[in-house]
């Protein structure tokens, strides 16, 4: 399986460094499921990568890395049984799969797809069953679907190692430990569990997307986000995937018009379009125009997001499509008030208030800064300064984050100007 | 794997409703399956004792509990193949939606650990 051909220590760094990014939750997986024990699997993985920096360079680089790699961790992994010399009926197990599969893997391993998705498609839903915690989903995922080191992810999430070691240790624990199944769920529960995975990526995405409380925005996280959501839509087809992966295509987009140069928040009314990524806007939209009907609610996101990217200006959105859109959600106070936003600028400040009155306040938005915000951006918009004006200062008020206040000192510096003028 | 199934109240839950309780159903089910290793219902925290030793002394009282709003009302040890087996099986006990169910992993006692 490998060619006689001598490498050079650039082109095997290389070579790792992509077979790490392409097939790690493929040896991972399948190391999971020949070993049954998520640390030994990671152990015995990691120790792969580090024999393929040494030895690809006089072995050539092989043909099929993923099979050199999980063929070498099964290996290991024998081996590290084999020396704890306590679980020997494993053991027993372990080498006759071995010796059953290493041929066919040998000649073969890189070929076969389907092997090779339903370990992936294993990890992911067993790393977002919903007895995890939601935070050790999300390492977990990161960790073993996207192969990032565990000091990475404890950066990216601004904790310690230590802390995301012990973090992920925990949710290896528990799935040993509580039963988890390493598997991809049954029909009865695939809808349910699919959503699940669905909430874990578009969380990772957030999170690298929102920069609050002063920390910056987290490009990696948002597009390890991108990547995940992208390989569930391709080992699926799940329209909801699809969605999801067109919603954070559509909204990762905007990246580089979103924060200015002083590191503050613009808009999306205020952004330079000329910034946006016109190749991911592209993919975003033919993945919105593909989606079938009646669309799920990333799908329909999806399109909201659609209608934002593909007005060559903010005056030129089609707010009564966009409306027409949040109709579609499942209704909750967050989707009404977006609603309302929405009604303001496709129908006028009043129907925009009226739909704001409407929704009255429910308890999940009374101590939030986002009734007050709303209405007064609604005012704000529609050239009612001096009213806006005391909804702004309430917001700022109760706003969670300082990038927040500073955007609405911003708006009520622009509404005192506009008025004495 | 063996699971203990405690079945707790809970005061957020829906208020109890005899019409949907079909725990009657939900035994002879499970039971049929083979899951249910053995089960029962708690007489009420009244009836509870309390027993501690404290500074070498022992102290029995009344059970602790009468003033707290949630309290295991039963159990129940199923046997299963994993951790979606056992949801299952407590999704379907009417205290899923009058109390709450907790499933904890048996933990087999191994003395030379």
């Amino acid at each position: 399986m490998t060619a006689a051909v001598a490498a050079t220590a650039a082109e095997v760094r290389a070579a790792v460094a992509a077979a790490h990014r392409d097939e790690w939750a493929r040896v991972f997986g399948a190391l999971v499921r020949f070993t049954g024990d998520w640390s030994l699997a990671e152990d015995c993985t990691q120790d792969a990568y580090a024999r393929a920096l040494e030895r690809w360079g006089t072995e050539g680089i092989p043909r099929s890395p993923g099979a050199w790699l999980t063929v070498t961790a099964r290996r290991r992994a024998i081996d590290v049984v084999r020396r704890s010399g306590v679980e020997t009926d494993k053991l027993r197990l372990m080498v006759a799969d071995q010796q059953l599969t290493t041929p066919a893997a040998d000649l073969a391993l890189g070929d076969v797809d389907a092997e090779w998705e339903d370990d992936v498609l294993r990890l992911i839903f067993t790393c977002a069953h919903p007895a995890l915690p939601m935070e050790a989903r999300v390492a977990l995922t990161l960790r073993t679907v996207a192969g990032l080191a565990t000091s990475e992810i404890a950066r990216l999430f601004l904790v310690s190692e230590a802390t995301m070691s012990q973090r992920l240790l925990r949710a290896k624990r528990k799935i040993a430990e509580a039963g988890i199944p390493y598997r991809v769920p049954p029909p009865a529960l695939i809808a349910d569990r699919t959503a699940g995975v669905l909430a874990v990526i578009y969380l990772l995405f957030t999170e690298g997307y929102a920069p609050d409380d002063g920390r910056p925005v987290r490009d990696e996280l948002a597009e390890e986000a991108i990547r995940l959501a992208g390989l569930l839509a391709r080992l699926t087809q799940h329209p909801e995937a699809r969605g999801l992966l067109a919603l954070v295509l559509l909204q990762h987009a905007r990246r580089a018009a979103r924060i200015d140069a002083g590191g503050e928040l613009v808009p999306l009314d205020e952004q330079d379009r000329q910034l946006w990524d016109a190749v991911a806007i592209a993919s975003g939209l033919r993945l919105v125009a593909e989606a079938p009907h009646p669309r799920g609610p990333y799908a329909v996101q999806a399109a909201i997001a659609a209608e934002h990217d593909r007005a060559p200006s903010a005056d030129a959105t089609d707010w009564a499509a966009i409306v027409a859109l949040y109709d579609e959600l499942p209704q909750n106070p967050v989707v009404a008030l977006n609603r309302a936003v929405a009604v303001g600028m496709a129908e006028g400040t009043d129907a925009g208030l009226a739909a704001l009155d409407a929704l009255g306040v429910p308890p999940a938005l009374a101590a939030t800064h986002l009734l007050p915000a709303t209405r007064g951006e609604l005012l704000r918009r529609g050239g009612r300064l001096r009213e806006a004006i005391p909804l702004l200062e309430e917001a700022r008020h109760r706003a969670p984050g300082a990038a927040e206040q500073r955007y609405f000192d911003r708006r009520i510096a622009e509404c005192r100007d506009g008025d004495s003028g | 794997m063996q699971y203990m199934m405690f079945v707790a109240t809970d005061p957020d839950a829906d208020p109890y409703d005899p019409q949907y309780d079909n725990v009657v159903a939900w035994v002879d089910e499970v039971n049929a399956s083979g899951a249910r290793l053995q089960g029962d219902r708690l007489r009420p925290v009244e009836d509870a004792t309390l027993v501690r030793i404290r500074g070498g002394e022992l102290l029995v009282t009344d059970g602790p509990f009468a003033e707290t709003r949630e309290w295991i009302a039963g159990y129940d040890l199923l046997e299963c193949e994993n951790l979606d087996e056992a949801i299952a099986i407590a999704s379907k006990h009417p205290m899923a939606r009058f109390g709450r169910l907790e499933l904890r992993p048996i933990w087999p006692f191994d003395p030379a650990e």
